[in-house]
Parts: structure tokens; sequence; C-alpha cells
């Protein structure tokens, strides 16, 4: 399906990250925002606000986090495409409703500018540390999807995917992109609408008296129909059947809890590979493959450059997709390759999960950033060049010492003993 | 709708109402809860809206669970966020009539902001509480309607906050409608939730209703048919009476009636004027 040509405000402009996501949810056909302000996101949901009206579309202030993820949820439910802003602080209070969403199966998306923390930390500046609490901040055993854009203009086209992602598989879709990425200026074209391939809701369309909310289609997502068609849905945070009905029979509920949360898992897991979306270079005759995400991508570029000009053999792997996280890609690469670099904006998160997938056949070092700036290319291209030289098999993380790290704590506190 | 059963003696008036594959209900004997449902159930019969498009949302809670057997679609989401997912669902949709139906706790305690914002937005909702004086589901500890000196699990020597009076903060927060009744003003109870979903705006009735498990056990209250006596004793109808004045002590005088019936734009109505002006440049 195409979008629609009211929604999409197509030409070519200078603006900022934020700007081209608010751009980006309205031509995927984004129909409600609940948002609650907060930088470094509040540009995004200004762009909405103003652009929203006329497609039809509404933006509503709600009086916190909570309120903003809960209407959310309460308006896909009603049959529209929905999306909230946030960061940091506001991320943390959404975890238990995103758990709801995916219990209930919403389709919504959240657009995540991450800025430094934690606490209220650094407002301003940016940071790659939510990661995992993307991934695992909710209670209990639910998949997501996580995005992680790097320019102003995949803010725009990747805000679209979010979406199309989202109806797809029904599950909650996180934008993770940065501070950096959202109020940095770049060119954005937005193409005319007849270019821009959005994914329609799952509607039901079959008997009425025969649908069941959540009885999966072949790929594991169900039909969806919405409030107000007449049938008499139950929707329940409580582990339920495929009529949506809570499992209240003590003898089974132990036994049938399996079936909802073994789906809500299995239908990412199983459908990782159409989901997965990586960007490689390099890869062919790689000793040492760079893997990053977002901003920290942009960056490991001229890192990668440096050591290139060295005569190093670099890939450079960007997850595009970092969750699901593509576990066949890292163990593939790691028994062809010495070693793994990955820089991010944090004291490791990711990482840890190239280390998991590695399986111990190659060396992984941590380039680490406390937050608040990016990393310095030539920490990444000493990292590269370390990499390559060390012949030992290190079967931990490797933690890099950067420039930043040792002229603040002169590489690391010490405890005494 | 067809009916259910087939023999006529066997159709129960509510059947098309009431999720009858989910009866038995998980309400305790005594409880007000089952009343305030066969209460919502009839003013929903007798408002005569179009039920394909009404919603129910319910938080957590003993309350919380009405949702389930209400044969609407119906929403059972998270603990204090019924108001804000009803938000999303009627702005989204406003031809749809949100019913939010739960708990003192969930609406008043951690669902407070939402309730004073959607009360100020004036969004189209109706909202019932019930309120038991108590935290019911988790085992009767103390909430913020629980009366002063009154004794909860957590409030072993009695509580020591002054308790909120839920007319009041819906009144001065804009609600547009403002009832109360107790769970034995069946009749009255059934007319004003009939009045209310035809009310545009944010309406709230108060349902208070006796926890016998719980709050009549621990304060020595005998089991429901007593409170229900005590309702019958101790209560006064006062329409239209100042909302300052609807204070709950423990086992004090409890005055019912409607409270406030005005007029204000509701949010979509305030939405679409401005759209309309944003239309025109």
């Amino acid at each position: 399906m195409k979008a629609n040509p009211r929604d999409v405000n197509t030409g070519t402009y200078y603006m900022d990250g934020d700007v081209a996501a608010g751009h980006g949810a309205l031509a995927a056909g984004c129909r409600f925002i609940g948002g609650y302000p907060i930088t470094p996101s509040t540009e995004a949901a200004e762009t909405f606000a103003r652009i929203a009206p006329k497609a039809g579309a509404v933006f509503i202030q709600m009086e916190d986090e909570l309120g903003s993820i809960a209407s959310v949820m309460g308006a896909s439910w009603s049959g529209v495409k929905t999306m909230t802003i946030t960061s940091g602080p506001g991320y943390s209070l959404m975890m238990e409703i995103i758990g709801l969403g995916a219990m209930i199966e919403a389709p919504f998306v959240i657009l995540n500018i991450q800025r430094g923390g934690p606490s209220t930390g650094v407002p301003t500046k940016t940071g790659q540390a939510d990661m995992m609490q993307s991934r695992w901040g909710s209670h209990g055993d639910y998949e997501i999807i996580a995005i992680s854009p790097d320019s102003p203009q995949e803010l725009f086209d990747y805000t679209i995917k979010a979406f199309n992602l989202s109806e797809k598989y029904r599950c909650p879709v996180m934008i993770m992109s940065d501070e950096c990425v959202g109020h940095m200026s770049e060119k954005v074209v937005i193409p005319p609408a007849e270019e821009i391939e959005i994914e329609p809701r799952r509607f039901y369309n079959g008997p009425k008296e025969k649908y069941l909310p959540f009885k999966p289609d072949q790929d594991l997502v169900p039909k969806m129909v919405k409030a107000g068609d007449g049938y008499n849905l139950y929707i329940t945070g409580l582990v339920h059947d495929e009529r949506g009905y809570p499992i209240t029979n003590q003898k089974e509920k132990g036994k049938r809890q399996q079936f909802p949360t073994r789906r809500l898992v299995d239908k990412i897991r199983l459908n990782a590979d159409k989901i997965i979306e990586l960007n490689e270079e390099g890869m062919d005759d790689a000793e040492v493959v760079v893997v990053s995400y977002g901003i920290s991508y942009r960056v490991a570029i001229r890192g990668i450059e440096k050591a290139r000009e060295k005569g190093i053999k670099v890939g450079n792997l960007r997850l595009i997709t970092v969750w699901p996280f593509p576990d066949k890609k890292i163990t593939e690469l790691a028994s062809k390759v010495k070693a793994f670099v990955v820089p991010e904006i944090n004291y490791g998160q990711i990482v840890f999960e190239v280390e998991r997938c590695s399986h111990g056949q190659a060396n992984v070092v941590l380039i680490p950033h406390g937050g608040a700036g990016v990393h310095n290319p030539d920490d990444i291209a000493e990292a590269i060049e370390y990499a390559v030289k060390e012949k030992k098999k290190i079967r931990k993380v490797i933690e890099w010492k950067t420039r930043l790290e040792k002229f603040v704590f002169e590489g690391g506190y010490k405890l005494n003993k | 709708m067809e009916p259910l059963r087939k023999t006529e003696k066997d159709i129960h008036p509510m059947d098309d109402l009431l999720r009858m594959d989910r009866i038995p209900h998980i309400w305790c004997p005594g409880c007000g809860i089952g009343t305030a449902v066969t209460a919502f159930a009839a003013g929903l019969a007798k408002a005569e809206i179009d039920l394909t498009k009404t919603c129910i949302v319910s938080g957590i809670g003993c309350t919380g669970r009405v949702a389930g057997y209400v044969k609407l679609d119906s929403f059972h989401t998270t603990h204090g966020r019924a108001i804000a997912f009803a938000t999303g669902i009627q702005v989204a949709n406003p031809d749809l009539k949100v019913i939010v139906f739960s708990g003192d706790g969930d609406l008043i305690s951690i669902g407070g902001n939402h309730f004073i914002h959607a009360a100020r937005r004036n969004i189209n909702m109706l909202v019932i509480c019930v309120n038991n004086f108590i935290y019911a589901m988790t085992g009767g500890q103390v909430a913020p309607t629980t009366p002063l000196a009154t004794y909860a699990t957590t409030s072993p020597f009695g509580c020591v906050e002054p308790p909120f009076n839920i007319p009041y903060l819906a009144d001065s927060s804009g609600a547009v409608y403002v009832a109360r009744w107790t769970a034995l003003h069946v009749r009255r109870l059934t007319n004003s939730i009939a009045e209310a979903l035809k009310k545009p705006g944010f309406s709230v009735i108060e349902v208070i209703s006796p926890c016998a498990m719980y709050y009549s056990r621990i304060n020595r209250l005998g089991d429901g048919l007593d409170m229900m006596k005590f309702y019958h004793d101790n209560t006064e109808i006062r329409h239209g009476e100042d909302t300052k004045n609807l204070d709950i002590g423990f086992q004090t005088k409890i005055i019912v009636g409607k409270f406030v019936d005005r007029e204000r734009p509701t949010y979509m109505d305030s939405y679409n004027k401005w759209l309309s002006g944003t239309k025109k440049d």
C-alpha cells in the first residue's frame, strides 16, 4: 500500500532529525500521538502537533509519560496507527505499559531520542545507554523490535519502517535514536507519496462469529479488529487464551501460560531473518569487524578509514536493527575474523550480545563512552590496531582505555585491596 | 442480538449485556461490585445507546475485573492507567463512548493524575468509581479513601491520613456530572448511570460499596448485609449539595445524590474548533 499524499510533505529540506521523525510518522499514516515534552525529543512532538491536524491526525499532550503510552495503547485498539515520543526518564516511566502493549499485541512505535543518563543525566547531550532497557525493560518475557537510525534522513525513512514493522508483527517497535542524530541538521528528501510503501493494519475480514482476537496466522501474528466494530472484544493484560479470556482454571494455568508468552517471543524470534536489517562493508577479507549502530556508526567510519590507511583489513558491520539481535551473522563472522570492535556510548551493552554470539571464537573489544559526546575516531583506529595484533584469545570483553577515560580517570578507578 | 439460551425461562434480561460464559465471577459474597455491575447493565439498557460504539475500560483490582464480565468492547489495562487508555480510545475515535469502571485505589491513588487531567480536558467518558475504602484485591491495605482512624492491614493502628473526597476532587477538576450512590441505591444508581451515559463530557459516579471480606472484617462491621443496613440507616440524599461537604468519616453519615450537572465544551469540541481555525490559513 502506498502512503496517502495528504500525509506526505514532499520536498527537499534542511531539517534536524527530530523534525524528520515527525514528518516520517505522519507519512507512515500515524493518526494519534500521545506525548509528554522531554529534551531532546520535543521537536518531533512539536512537528507532529503542527502538521497533524491538516491530515486529520491528533497530537495530545498527556499529563505524564505513563498517560502518553497508555493513551497510545487505547488509540491503537481504536484502529489507528500510533506513536509516542520520549527520551531516557520518560522511557523508564513507560516500561510497565510497554509490557501491556506486548501482551495485548497493540501495534505502536516509540521514538526514543536517547540522552545521557542515568536519572536526569545530561538532558541536552547524547547517549546510547537505553539499548538493553528497550529489550528487557518491562517485566516478563516478550520481544520487541528496535531500530537505530544514524541521520535525519534515516529518522524519516526508518520511522516509516518502524510503523510498518509494528503493523506487521503487532509488537512494540522502538526507534532508538540519540540526541546527536535528533539534533543534527542535514539534507532530508521526503519523496512523493507514491514512492513510500506503508503496511496497512492487518484487519480481520472473515465471519464475525468466528473471530478470535488472539488466534495467530501462519506467521504467528493474529489479525486485528478495532473497538466499535461490534466484536465485543475482551483485551486483557492477564494471560489469555485465543478468545482473549483470562486463563482462570488453576489446573491449566501453568500449562497454558506457555501458549501466549511462547508466541509473543516466537513471533519475533522465528521471523528474525525477515526483520533484521544490516549494513556491511569490507567484510570479504576482514581481520577485524567493527560492530556499531546509530551515531557511533558514523564516527566509526572515520576510525575505520584511519585503520585502513595503516593497511589493516577492517570490516564495517552496522546494526540498523539492533533487536532482534543478528545472532547468526555475528556467529558466522566470529569463525572468520580475529576480533570484533564495538564502539558504543555506554559502558557495555550491545558488546555483551556480540560476545555471546561470538562463542569465544573471536576477541571482543569494547570502546566505552560515558555519554554527553561521541567517540574520538583515533580511539577506534587504535583499538582496531590492537585487536589485529592481539594473538591471545581473551575470554572476556576487553575494555579499551580511550583518551577521554585516561584523561578523566587516569585509566579507571582502582579499588584498595 | 440472539439470546444465548433457548427456553424463555432460562433467559436472564442481562444475558445480552454480560459475558455469561465467564460467570461465575471472582467477587466475594457480600461485595457491592456485583450490584454496581447490575446497575450498570440496567443503566446501559435504559440509556438505549448504540452498544457497538460503547467501550469499557478497567484498571487493576477487584473492580478492575468488571471489564471482563461486560459484553462490550472491553479492556483490562494496567494499574492506574484506565483513564489514560480510555483517553486514547476516545480521542482516536470520537464516535466511541467510553466507560471507565474501576476502583478507588486504581482511579484516585495510582491513577489520580489521569483522573484530574481527564476531568480538566473534559474527555467524553463516564467514570464509575467503586469505592470500598480499601485495597481489597491485595488483602485490605489502606487506601487514599480510607477514613481517618479506620483499620487496614497496613494501618494497624488506624489510618492517619485524611481521605480524598472523590466528588469534590471531580467537581474541582472540571467534571460535568458528579453523583454518589451506595450499593444499596440500585434504582437511583441505575438512573444516574443511564443519565450520565447520555451526557457528553467527563462524568463521575462514585459507588460506595461494602467490602465484607476485608474492610468490614478488620473494622468489626459485620458482613455485607450489615453494611447495607448501615447504608440504609446512615445515608441521606441531598441533590445539588456542595461537594465540599461530602467528606466521609469512619461510620459517619454518607451524603448521596447528584451534585453536579453542568455544560462545558468537551475536548473534541475544542479540538475541532481549533482545527477549523487552522484550516482557514
